[in-house]
């Protein structure tokens, strides 16, 4: 603990990387603003200042993260994994249902989606779990698992249900297991199955909305006003945005509401409307740079396992942010992912903090033993 | 935890991690580049789209013009009337949304169904008149429910509005939608589907001017289709103003003499030197705020299927037997021609036989000259002229007095008169004509037919010193000729014998107002002529004449010249009587007297017509 007050240690916090992740969650809380703005009411909505909060409480959140030694976390990383599990049993039980689903605790002050924090747990306990040093031969009951260990919290996420957050912890557990030396080979085989086992999914896996959203994925014209009508929707509002955008709260897509949760899920869409291409272009620009840079304190780590818990971290992260941004533009089927730091969303931001504290933190501590 | 192992496989890490690098720039690569492509290569498609999404071009009606009287009174105005239309795109459950307005609005649901289902066609997002002209207690019903009637709005619509209902109802004519015909055929830029134009009378006429430039109005609309705000507004440009040359009080005069007696017919007012239309009515008459909104297919069907055809406009398109006021034209065909003179005399018997056949009179008027002659009517005189003056000389100075052309008026749909000649004949009948045939011409019977409108500029035109007129409500179409067409001697016998029609014993005797030197002619219309019988097809009772009388005031200088032509009016007197009236109204207007009433309803002849009940409660 007498780390938490070495001077020298805070010194090497990336200090870029916490401007950039600053400056990104700036830009999505005007964006917010935008989207939840109502023109009869001049006002923007209640979620900014949720929005704002819960960036305070995801930088404090941040800041204890710092003031621990990234490996003694590690080390109680089964105590945080049986947390986890624990509290989506609760959630699956007696959580807040919105919208027919099941995914919020009731904190009173505040309403938590536990399955935000699974990334950020996962990526601790598997990276704890493959820090051995039995690198080179690792048997195939190790990656048996590895994937265990995943699929519980997966399991529990989807049944709430939430497809959505619950695929993003694949690729935090299949980049962890590829950086403890699963072979491409192998992982490229499982893809093949799994492409092969698609259509018992399709038919014994799927709920409707489901197959209903994959199908209009496919065909977006097919039904403009059902499915497929967000994705058109989602299209004509980074189409329409242009090389300048149309300016802060200007954008007719956003503002006469013919996107859909435009705060949340497309809160990226109605950026690419107001401000164009530009805007997207100077947003993408800082996103590539906190990926380069996180993957940069994984090469600096002093150990695997900070290594495998940045990888892990980043994974994530990338595989959001690609997702969400594809989504945006119409590209990929609509799901309930958030695009990291800029959506809407208090459990999102205060997780997503906490993993970058994370990183910080294997970075800060790269000197230390 | 073991470090020792990392180090050694650092250089794989490394390498992936590199690899990480590498994927993640090209997977960003290729996501700019979709931006690229649809923010910047369609962006202009794009745009078109988002465009539509959320702008509504609703169309604001102008306005038309106002239309006023010679004295600034409103003749045609506009008012705002209220529809209660509906967007179907916005409205969840059609049937229950229907059930309930039709509750509120007290109308039949089946007939609000039925306006939906006709208009299917119409894209859900354009509005849907449901109720037309709604009244204040089913707007309120509207509005106090409007929660639950998602869809369902109150539109204003500037509406056409004649607050004198029927009075000059054929003059103004009506609106109506343009029809597809119309459509290709008139050149307007300002019609699209759905304009509301003239479709008859001075509505048509002067539709040009009177139809205002339409405005538009760019709205935005949010993904349920509720207007947030207007993006641009181009305000509607209201219709030019039109000050007639008409006086409602004398229109009005023109119209009570025939409902008093429950006549059909036509009158015709004219300022006899300049040509401007003072009166100009007919007989029965409709409401055209009927049509303002879009006629209903009920009235239609009642205005269309009347016997007396209440549309038809009888002081242009009607065309009537001039009867004995074609002696106007017998007598200045003869007297011009100098074929006689003034004292030339005749004697009646009570008739006369001219080929071969005997002639009636009405009474035995034994020896008359011109003047006496035209006093007391008399047929035998004129027979007698028939025999002597040329039937294409007869049509030769009845064109000249405007019978059988066109008048000139700014009033559509005018119907031309028909005055006979030997070329007509020839041409319609593939007959000569026969001297006998002129007899009954020259006493105005036979295939003689004219409309009102025509009588009116003859009288006009003996009125004002021989010029013949081109009668006008608000532009004249051309300028009258200065040149008379007739001698000044011939118009001065003429015009003696008609005074002596009025203010001596003559025929006009009722159209006498003390002090004002009136001229006038009768006429009796036999209906059964053969061209009368084309006009009417009904019972006996429609065979009864015509009474017509054609007048002029006062004789020194003439400011009013008209005629009157009362359908089954058994005898021209009757329309003397009845012109009476409009002469009162138009002197004491002149004078500042006070409008006199008409004193006694104008009562038919014996064996008339069963009258309305309005007649009987008259004074």
């Amino acid at each position: 603990m007498r780390e938490v007050f070495n001077r020298r240690l805070y010194g090497y916090i990336d200090v870029t990387l916490l401007a950039a992740i600053f400056v990104l969650s700036s830009i999505g809380l005007l964006m917010i603003y935008s989207a939840t703005y109502d023109p009869t009411l001049e006002d923007a909505g209640p979620q900014v200042f949720r929005q704002f909060w819960a960036l305070v409480l995801g930088s404090l959140g941040l800041v204890v993260l710092l003031m621990f030694d990234y490996r003694t976390l590690l080390n109680h990383s089964v105590f945080l994994y049986m947390g986890l599990v624990s509290l989506l049993i609760y959630t699956l039980f007696f959580g807040v249902e919105r919208g027919g689903a099941q995914r919020w605790i009731d904190f009173g002050f505040i309403n938590l989606q536990v399955s935000e924090f699974a990334r950020v747990v996962l990526a601790l306990t598997l990276a704890a779990f493959y820090s051995d040093q039995r690198r080179e031969n690792r048997s195939f009951l190790d990656w048996l698992l590895g994937a265990l260990i995943v699929s519980i919290p997966f399991v529990l996420i989807v049944r709430e249900p939430d497809l959505g957050t619950a695929i993003t912890l694949l690729p935090v557990a299949i980049i962890i297991m590829v950086f403890s030396g699963l072979r491409l080979k192998f992982l490229m085989s499982l893809c093949l199955v799994g492409i092969l086992l698609t259509p018992l999914a399709w038919t014994y896996a799927l709920e409707d909305y489901q197959k209903v959203r994959i199908a209009s994925f496919v065909d977006p014209e097919q039904d403009p006003h059902g499915a497929g009508y967000q994705q058109i929707q989602a299209r004509i509002t980074v189409g329409s945005g242009g090389l300048e955008g149309k300016g802060f709260l200007e954008g007719t897509q956003n503002q006469y509401n013919f996107l859909p949760v435009a705060h949340n899920d497309f809160i990226f869409s109605v950026l690419a409307e107001e401000q164009g291409f530009l805007g997207v272009l100077v947003v993408l620009g800082l996103y590539l740079f906190v990926i380069m840079r996180s993957l940069e304190a994984a090469r600096l780590a002093k150990d695997r396992q900070g290594m495998l818990l940045v990888v892990g971290i980043v994974g994530g992260f990338v595989f959001q942010v690609i997702y969400n941004v594809t989504m945006s533009a119409g590209l990929a089927p609509v799901k309930g992912l958030t695009l990291p730091l800029m959506s809407y969303g208090g459990s999102s931001i205060i997780a997503t903090l906490m993993g970058f504290g994370l990183i910080l933190n294997v970075r800060m501590r790269r000197f230390t033993n | 935890m073991n470090k020792g192992t990392f180090s050694t496989d650092r250089r794989s890490v490394s390498r992936l991690l590199r690899g990480f690098n590498v994927g993640v720039v090209l997977v960003f690569c290729f996501l700019i580049f979709s931006f690229w492509r649809f923010q910047v290569g369609q962006h202009a498609h794009f745009l078109e789209m988002a465009e539509n999404n959320h702008q509504r071009t609703v169309n604001l009606r102008s306005p038309r013009g106002v239309v006023f009287d010679r004295d600034g009174q409103v003749l045609i105005d506009n008012r705002y009337s209220l529809n209660i239309s509906l967007i179907r795109e916005q409205v969840g459950d059609l049937s229950a949304v229907l059930e309930l307005l039709a509750d509120v609005t007290t109308v039949d649901v089946g007939t609000l169904r039925e306006v939906v289902e006709s208009n299917s066609h119409i894209p859900g997002y354009r509005s849907l008149v449901l109720i037309r002209d709604a009244s204040l207690e089913q707007v309120a019903g509207v509005s106090a429910r409007a929660l639950e009637l998602p869809g369902v709005f109150v539109e204003q619509i500037p509406t056409r509005y004649y607050p004198n209902n029927n009075t000059a109802s054929h003059l103004f004519g009506y609106l109506g939608e343009v029809t597809s015909a119309q459509l290709n055929q008139l050149t307007d830029g300002r019609l699209r589907s759905g304009s509301v134009i003239g479709q008859a009378g001075l509505e048509l006429f002067y539709n040009r001017p009177l139809m205002g430039i339409d405005g538009t109005r760019k709205v935005a609309v949010n993904s349920i289709g509720r207007e947030i705000e207007t993006i641009d507004e181009v305000a509607p440009t209201e219709g030019q103003p039109l000050q007639l040359t008409l006086d409602l009080d004398l229109q009005r005069a023109a119209e009570e003499i025939f409902e008093s007696g429950g006549y059909s017919g036509a009158a015709v007012v004219l300022d006899p030197t300049s040509g401007e239309v003072l009166a100009l009515s007919s007989m029965p008459s409709y409401d055209p705020n009927d049509f303002a909104l879009g006629v209903d297919e009920q009235t239609w069907k009642n205005l269309n299927g009347n016997s007396l055809k209440p549309l038809q406009n009888r002081a242009l398109q009607g065309r009537y037997s001039p009867g004995s006021t074609f002696k106007i034209v017998m007598a200045a065909a003869a007297l011009d021609e100098q074929i006689i003179d003034p004292e030339f005399t005749v004697n009646c018997g009570g008739g006369g036989n001219f080929y071969g056949r005997f002639f009636g009179c009405h009474a035995r008027h034994g020896t008359v000259n011109l003047y006496e002659a035209l006093e007391q009517s008399c047929n035998t005189y004129f027979y007698k002229l028939g025999t002597m003056v040329d039937v294409d000389t007869i049509n030769r100075w009845a064109s000249a007095f405007g019978l059988g052309e066109s008048s000139g008026l700014d009033l559509p749909h005018e119907v031309i008169g028909l005055v006979p000649s030997r070329a007509w004949k020839r041409e319609v009948k593939g007959e000569p004509w026969y001297p006998g045939e002129t007899i009954s011409v020259a006493i105005g019977q036979g295939a003689v037919a004219v409309t009102p409108m025509s009588l009116a500029i003859m009288i006009s035109t003996v009125a004002n010193g021989g010029e013949r007129v081109t009668p006008y409500l608000f532009k004249r179409k051309t300028k009258g000729s200065d040149s008379t067409i007739i001698g000044r001697q011939t118009l001065d016998a003429i015009r003696e014998g008609l005074w002596m029609v009025v203010n001596r014993n003559g025929t006009g005797g009722r159209s006498r107002i003390q002090g004002y030197d009136i001229i006038g002619k009768t006429g009796t219309a036999q209906v059964i002529s053969l061209e009368g019988r084309e006009l009417i097809d009904g019972s006996d009772e429609e065979y009864r004449d015509h009474g017509l009388f054609v007048f002029a005031a006062p004789l020194d200088s003439p400011r009013i010249a008209g005629v009157v032509v009362a359908e089954h009016a058994e005898h021209g007197y009757i329309a003397a009587e009845m012109a009476r009236h409009i002469l009162e109204v138009f002197f004491a207007k002149e004078e500042g007297r006070p409008i006199p009433n008409l004193q006694s309803p104008v009562l038919p002849a014996e064996n008339a017509l069963e009258m309305p009940s309005v007649v009987a409660e008259g004074q």
